[in-house]
């Protein structure tokens, strides 16, 4: 690596890298990450990257992500590349893919949906209409989301 | 399962089979036939929000066809008292075998049919879909002109808040019409439904202006500028009554146009319209019940014989 590295190796954990400059501060809430966690957490932002411009990355460490993590990642950071790493060695690479469907990753937006009564017990269900560019909508009202409210919405 | 949500869930060759069975079913829905298909069969009718004419021409066609109807209102009910839709749908799925739902909240309708195991037929949710109307929009154009290829039909008034405007453009544009878009600058089409049927190859023209429309058009679906959907009385002010249609203004338009409106209306139509030939509104209102029979009967798997006597 010619580049000084920012922020030190981590023994076990996750790598989140590739995410859009300015976003970590979203991704770590979306992953549930908070000031109670017992293990450290690092955050670069705004680095240089060949593939997108400027990135953020985030290295979290004792925590692998799963299937259900890398599905909320999707919506923020669609070109995130997932490292699993143990004993200091990347022991899984894995892709950030968004599917057909998101269910229970964001509320809908729009005011007057069925549902925004929070006490409606069945699940949030968005569908992909497009990916580039990114085209969300809801499941049961049909309405486009914003993709930055869709992120503020993210449960 | 015959669920209908939005338009989408029927295809082109369903949405003509229904029309082709509600054609047949006619007699039977002006009581000139006994015909008891759906005979020990129940329908919910869910209504959320007031109806008059969705409400009462399900509840004939139900009952023509000899089933039974449940009529719901949310006053009073276990809803005031904070029941969930999900909830509301559950236990009512239990006495019903089908449920017809009007509800003020968009997405109501697909939310039900996920909650329940019976099908259920969308009557209107929020600004979203009103399927069982355009079908029997559909059913009262074809009545009129045998086929919807090519014909320009004319959408006049309120099209952005109006669900019944957009539901029926994007079918009307399945079948290769053409469309005609008349409406006051802050009541236009929104623009995303617009570049969808434009996407579809549909040729659609926007304007201000009805009276010169009027010559060119095989059908002029007047709507209701609706009041509540305005954020105060001088907005609404400046275009309540824009667009009123007069006997008079009907002389030059072609042999066979038909003037139609979802009702209720105020006074886009001239009472003095009613009696031409071209008006077909009330024709319109009576058509939800053969169209409803019709859907009704897919929903519950029946089928309407070929031959209805």
């Amino acid at each position: 690596m010619t580049e000084m590295r920012r922020v030190t190796a981590i023994r076990n954990g996750t790598v989140v890298d590739h995410i859009p400059s300015g976003y970590a501060m979203q991704v770590i809430r979306i992953l549930g990450i908070d000031a109670d966690r017992a293990t450290p957490v690092s955050l670069v932002m705004n680095v240089p990257s060949d593939k997108i411009g400027r990135k953020d990355v985030l290295k979290i460490e004792d925590r692998e992500l799963d299937q259900e993590d890398l599905d909320r990642l999707a919506l923020i950071a669609p070109a995130a590349s997932i490292a699993i790493i143990r004993n200091h060695a990347v022991a899984e690479k894995m892709k950030v893919e968004l599917g057909d469907g998101l269910v229970n990753i964001a509320r809908c937006s729009f005011s007057n949906c069925i549902t925004k009564n929070n006490r409606e017990p069945l699940p949030q269900r968005m569908r992909v209409v497009s990916r580039d560019p990114l085209e969300v909508r809801c499941y049961y009202c049909g309405r486009d989301q914003e993709i930055d409210e869709l992120i503020g919405n993210i449960i | 399962m015959g669920n209908l949500v939005t338009m989408d869930d029927l295809s082109n060759e369903d949405i003509v089979a229904v029309l082709d069975d509600a054609e047949r079913l006619v007699p039977v829905a002006k009581g000139e036939i006994i015909l008891p298909l759906l005979q020990g069969k129940v329908l919910a009718n869910m209504f959320f929000e007031n109806s008059t004419r969705t409400r009462m021409s399900f509840e004939t066609a139900m009952k023509r066809l000899g089933g039974s109807v449940l009529n719901f209102s949310s006053v009073g009910t276990s809803v005031s008292k904070g029941e969930t839709l999900y909830y509301t749908m559950q236990m009512i799925s239990g006495y019903a075998d089908v449920a017809a739902i009007r509800h003020p909240r968009q997405g109501a309708a697909q939310y039900s049919s996920d909650a329940v195991g019976i099908p259920i037929l969308n009557a209107g949710d929020g600004a979203g879909n009103h399927p069982t109307q355009t079908m029997l929009d559909l059913f009262t154009i074809r009545q009129a002109h045998e086929s919807l290829d090519g014909l320009n039909v004319v959408l006049v008034g309120d099209l952005r808040y109006g669900r019944t405007a957009h539901s029926l453009s994007h079918a009307l544009v399945r079948f290769g019409a053409s469309l005609t878009l008349v409406s006051p600058t802050s009541l236009k089409m929104p623009v995303e439904i617009v570049s969808d049927l434009r996407s579809h190859g549909a040729d659609v023209t926007e304007t201000e202006s009805l009276n010169e429309q009027i010559t060119g058009a095989d059908v002029i679906y007047m709507t209701r500028i609706q009041k509540e959907r305005f954020p105060d009385e001088e907005e609404y002010a400046k275009v309540a009554g824009i667009y009123k249609i007069e006997a008079n203004d009907l002389v030059g338009a072609k042999k066979g146009m038909i003037v139609m409106h979802p009702l209720p209306r105020v006074d886009e139509i001239a009472p003095n319209v009613d009696s031409t030939e071209f008006a077909r509104y009330f024709q319109q209102a009576f058509n939800g019940v053969p169209t409803r029979m019709s859907l009704l009967c897919r929903s519950l798997g029946v089928k309407v014989p070929k031959k209805v006597k």
